[in-house]
């Protein structure tokens, strides 16, 4: 039996598909059987943040209609000997498929693999209830920004609702030069404001454009972002890694601080 | 110049003013009471409260909480919805209120 989990925000532009196709990444470089599927159906993303986007025959709509095999659908990542992809149907709509449909699909991965991600679309419409449908955890994305700190608190309400049994909180972009000059609020802020645990923090890094540039994604590279994706991942694996705040280093001034405060 | 630099110092860091109006806001989500309402009830609270101790009323927190994470509306009779609420003193010593 696998573990199913949904990562989902409310609000667009967070991070939701990064945080999918990292998550998704260190799952398998920790050796498990991990597939991803995009449900974002219409505005498919997933595929090209992996770097899978010229690979693509079939995609969910296709497999929930039948018009082929699920294994006919599934993208094998070469670089990872664990990783696929089912990805999302581009010239549909979120009506395409229906939530009783998407739990028939989950359940029919259950047997191949250790973890089932489920990329959610922005919105709390059909879309989100497709996806969350078949969860057993959800991982909530947020920035510390009030319009998505508001939209995340709206997202776990109805997750709540919906007798979700886990939800956790990943608090991404966080710009440490900004939180200690008071300019930003801190992943502490964001915790006392939502009240959901807290499974891991994302440094705002660079490295996350260049990596989506390339369609290469970095969890477990030599990058701040790439470790606490990592981290994460342990994290939902039940290991035991305490929590640091991400420390990205912004000009001279922050990597000095930075260097200090590794002495 | 230093005027500039006292004023910048003076004013609140913008950090807290989005944790506190995200707090507010979040609070009128969650009970479905307007915010014009809700700025209503706490000013009214302050006001009480001030009579009697010194309070810092910008640093007041006004929250509801409702049990179990359920959502408001869906409340029982042996889980009700709590609105708590949380100032900071400035002077703790009585006013002369009660004389």
């Amino acid at each position: 039996m696998s573990e199913v989990i949904v990562v989902t925000s409310g609000k667009g532009g967070v991070g939701k598909t990064t945080t999918s196709a990292n998550i998704g990444t260190g799952l398998a470089i920790l050796g498990k059987r991990t597939v991803m599927i995009d449900t974002d159906i219409g505005l498919r993303n997933l595929d090209v943040v992996m770097g899978l986007e010229n690979r693509i025959v079939y995609n969910l709509v296709d497999v929930v209609e039948g018009n082929c095999r699920m294994k006919q659908a599934l993208i094998r990542d070469k670089r990872y000997p664990n990783l696929y992809l089912l990805p999302s149907a581009q010239t549909r709509d979120k009506s395409a498929v229906n939530p009783e449909q998407m739990m028939k699909l989950v359940e029919d991965l259950q047997d191949d693999f250790d973890y089932i991600l489920l990329d959610c679309p922005a919105g709390i419409e059909q879309g989100f209830k497709n996806a969350v449908a078949g969860a057993d955890r959800a991982l909530v994305v947020t920035t510390p920004e009030v319009s998505a700190i508001r939209d995340a608190d709206r997202i776990i309400g109805l997750l709540d609702a919906g007798q979700m049994r886990s939800i956790h909180l990943i608090v991404n972009r966080v710009r440490h030069d900004m939180v200690r000059r008071g300019d930003m609020m801190s992943v502490d802020d964001v915790m006392d404001i939502l009240a959901v645990p807290l499974i891991g923090a994302v440094p705002d890094d660079e490295a996350i454009v260049i990596s989506t540039n390339q369609g290469e994604p970095l969890a477990g590279t030599d990058t701040a972002a790439g470790q606490a994706f990592l981290d994460i991942c342990r994290r939902l694996l039940g290991e035991d890694v305490p929590l640091t705040l991400p420390n990205v280093s912004y000009g001279l001034l922050g990597r000095l601080a930075g260097l200090l405060k590794r002495a | 110049m230093r005027g500039r630099r006292t004023a910048v110092l003076r004013k609140k860091r913008s950090g807290a003013i989005a944790a506190r109006r995200l707090k507010f806001l979040l609070t009128a989500d969650q009970t479905g009471i307007p915010p014009e309402v809700l700025a209503m009830l706490r000013g009214d609270i302050c006001r009480v409260i001030s009579r009697y101790v010194d309070v810092d009323a910008s640093g007041m927190e006004l929250r509801v909480r409702c049990s179990h994470g359920e959502s408001p509306g869906e409340e029982t009779a042996d889980s009700p919805a709590v609105l708590y609420t949380a100032i900071p003193v400035r002077n703790l010593r009585l006013k002369g209120t009660i004389t």
